[in-house]
């Protein structure tokens, strides 16, 4: 939680930031700053344009910034390819993580992290740390070591393809996290665990960026900052008591009422 | 087993009518026969002698199969070029057992048996280990005369074929591998044909392959085609497998061949009740290959496996044609083929599964699967299942994509640059079906060959 006399540093400005997938129009000026130690949320109905926000910052190339900026740590993040930006410390937890036949996790999630030690001037892990941190990261997210031995989310149920997201997340430990519905498709039990990883991961120098439809996961991780996304707008912003109000009173009051004032 | 034999010729002749083709080198062949045959060395029993006869007759009348209309099986490989080419037979050639190392597989534990430009080379193969009789063919002719002929020429049926009538022709020194029954030998078999510097002009060999495997036996193949030279050749082969009953074969093929050469390669399983073979095929492009099975499931029980992978690149043409004959009841059979074609190659799939009137609770699944590096590529894929009995269990797909961009910017957004996605992506792909070869050293070596073939099948990332 960042408190009133703590000196704020910005981890990612965004700034009128409009976004086209082909001739469609999806992000309409978004306006948003994440300072390094807060958790924000994203709340929306479907197809406002939540997923187009988390990948458009992951470098997805189909979609195309047409006007605004958004600084990461002072740089320009629109023109980093996607996978300096996740050497550089975003990750993008994917709303549907795509399946690697014949890739191994273990070959695939070492590979990244080497990538991201080599990218700033280190060496790659030998394999026996890389084991140990494997281990304890799967321990972490309570995920079947039997699965991990399996190709990369092939034949995982949506539940296990977000833990599998999860335990990427703790192996690369970014400085940016970009959730996106990590809490759909969850039972309660596998929620609890997801939430515990990620509220473990709250640090000054770690940033969250929640995007959820439901107000279900904010019971578990509290977030600091909520943003209601109502076709490619930020139409309203506020602490966490705004998710009980979008629970309560449903995205349309919340647009009309936005509108009006 | 005549039996056998003759139901095989039925099915073959059911299959395919064949039809006239080109002979415009007939004549030539004829010629070289004539040569063959004055050749004392080629002599062999009068019943060889016959067989050797009725092969070249039978090529003379069919000519190579080139035909427009009623030529289904090579509908997709114009032979043409094959047909109007003039061979001469190779000459005696020489290869160092360094030099091969280099080009093959290579396991001096194995029993190897090394054919130099069609010939057997003493020098370079191993004596037989234990559990089997393994020697080139024309001194199992004088050894083995009964069980080489109770066999050869059965199941490779020269009736329907050019390429096999015409290899039947010049027959003489060829693999023979005979495990007699409940026998499991003490080392896998390595089958070399290699292919050093020819005359200057173009040259042909006939490799020709006999493996029997007696009831209730194991064994484990591996076949290999390979060359020293990038010439023009061509290498025209036959490989006969019996499987007895509850008998093992693990078969591997590998094929690399020059990519100016043409390579047709015959493999005809014959299985027995209860049997499995697992036959699994590696190969590369040439100017024409084909990797032609035909497995006969003629006995209740029995499995068998043909997977392969293919990797094709510039003007490379490769043809694999996977057929199953499903004749008794409760037989499985499971195809699966995938390739990876850069450059301007073509690569064809035609697999043909036949589940006869008898051959009720067929399990038979046949797939092929494409992945396209460039846009001068193309695949063709037809699997196709004739089904005749009515309580079966069959399916049949085939798919040509390239590397899904979904996929590509996941492995990025993990800090994969695209070079290595692509790579880790290609090499996954060869993988599931490298992981099917049955003989484990074997499967290393192709893992890592294909990792070396890599860099010529780079994936670029479209704009
Ligand atoms: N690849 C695409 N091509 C065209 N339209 C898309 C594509 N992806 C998303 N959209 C459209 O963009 C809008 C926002 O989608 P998305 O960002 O996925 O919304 P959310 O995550 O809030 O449900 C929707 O109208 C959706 O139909
Ligand atoms: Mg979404």
């Amino acid at each position: 939680m960042t408190t009133k006399n703590e000196k704020k540093t910005p981890l990612m400005e965004i700034r009128s930031l409009h976004v086209n997938i082909g001739p469609k129009q999806i992000l309409k000026g978004i306006d948003l700053t994440i300072n390094t130690g807060e958790v924000h949320a994203i709340m929306g109905p479907n197809g406002s344009g939540k997923s187009t926000l988390a990948n458009v910052l992951a470098g997805r190339p189909e979609y195309t910034v047409t006007q605004g900026t958004v600084l990461y740590e002072g740089k320009d993040l629109i023109t980093m390819l996607p996978e300096i930006r996740a050497r550089e410390g975003i990750f993008l937890a994917f709303q549907y993580p795509v399946e690697l036949p014949g890739v191994p996790n273990w070959q695939f999630v070492k590979t990244a992290l080497d990538a991201v030690r080599t990218h700033h001037g280190g060496k790659e892990m030998d394999v026996r740390s890389f084991n140990k941190l494997w281990e304890e990261k799967m321990k972490l997210v309570e995920i079947d070591p039997a699965l991990m031995k399996r190709s990369v989310n092939e034949g995982f149920s949506g539940g296990e393809k977000k833990r599998s997201e999860m335990l990427q997340m703790a192996v690369l430990d970014p400085k940016l996290a970009l959730l996106d519905e990590t809490d759909s498709g969850l039972d309660i039990d596998a929620l609890r665990i997801i939430a515990q990883g990620v509220n473990q991961r709250r640090r000054p120098d770690n940033s969250i960026l929640l995007v959820t439809h439901y107000q279900r996961l904010l019971n578990y991780i509290v977030p600091d900052f909520v943003h209601i996304l109502i076709d490619g707008r930020i139409v309203k912003s506020g602490g966490k008591e705004l998710a009980l109000e979008v629970e309560s009173t449903g995205y349309e009051k919340i647009k009309e009422t936005a509108a009006r004032g | 087993m005549v039996n056998a034999a003759q139901l095989h010729e039925v099915i073959e002749r059911r299959l395919v009518t064949p039809v006239k083709g080109d002979q415009s080198q007939v004549g030539m062949y004829e010629e070289q026969f004539r040569a063959f045959t004055n050749d004392s060395k080629a002599a062999g029993p009068s019943w060889l002698r016959h067989m050797r006869e009725q092969g070249m007759a039978r090529f003379a009348e069919l000519g190579f199969p080139t035909a427009q209309r009623g030529n289904e099986r090579w509908k997709y490989t114009n032979v043409a070029p094959i047909a109007r080419a003039t061979f001469a037979p190779a000459p005696t050639g020489r290869m160092t057992a360094a030099a091969l190392t280099k080009l093959a597989f290579w396991n001096k534990q194995w029993t190897n048996l090394v054919f130099v430009n069609g010939k057997f080379s003493k020098t370079l193969s191993s004596e037989m280990a234990g559990g089997v009789y393994a020697a080139n063919l024309a001194d199992a002719l004088v050894s083995q005369p009964d069980l080489v002929r109770s066999h050869l020429g059965k199941y490779a049926s020269l009736a329907s074929d050019a390429f096999i009538a015409l290899n039947t022709a010049f027959l003489r020194d060829g693999a023979f591998v005979s495990v007699p029954a409940d026998t499991v030998p003490t080392a896998p078999l390595h089958i070399i044909f290699v292919t050093t510097k020819t005359t200057a002009e173009p040259t042909v060999t006939h490799p020709r392959t006999l493996i029997v495997v007696g009831n209730g036996s194991k064994v484990r193949v591996l076949e290999s085609y390979i060359t020293l030279v990038e010439d023009s050749y061509f290498t025209n082969a036959v490989t006969e497998i019996y499987v007895g009953n509850s008998a093992t074969v693990d078969h591997c093929r590998f094929m690399v061949e020059s990519p100016m050469s043409y390579h047709i390669g015959m493999t005809r399983a014959y299985q027995g009740q209860d049997s499995l073979l697992t036959s699994v095929s590696f190969s590369t492009g040439t100017a024409i290959a084909r990797n032609d099975v035909h497995a006969n499931l003629d006995a209740p029980g029995s499995t068998c496996v043909l997977n392969g992978l293919y990797m094709t690149t510039g003007q490379e043409h490769l043809d694999n044609s996977i057929n199953i004959d499903h004749v008794k009841p409760h037989c499985t059979s499971r195809e699966y083929y995938k390739g990876i074609l850069a450059g301007q190659s073509r690569a064809v799939f035609s697999g043909r599964v036949v589940v006869h009137q008898d051959a009720q609770k067929t399990d038979a699944v046949q797939e092929d699967k494409n992945l396209i590096l460039s846009e001068g590529a193309e695949a063709d894929s037809k699997p196709s299942l004739e089904i005749l009995a009515d309580d079966v269990k069959c399916k049949h797909g085939a798919t040509a994509g390239q590397i899904d961009l979904d996929t590509l910017f996941y492995m990025r957004a993990r800090g994969l640059d695209v070079e290595t996605a692509g790579s880790m992506l290609i090499h996954a792909f060869a993988n599931e079906i490298i992981n099917t070869a049955p003989i484990e050293q074997y499967r290393e070596y192709l893992r890592d060959y294909t990792e070396k073939l890599l860099p010529e099948f780079k994936f670029v990332a479209p704009e």
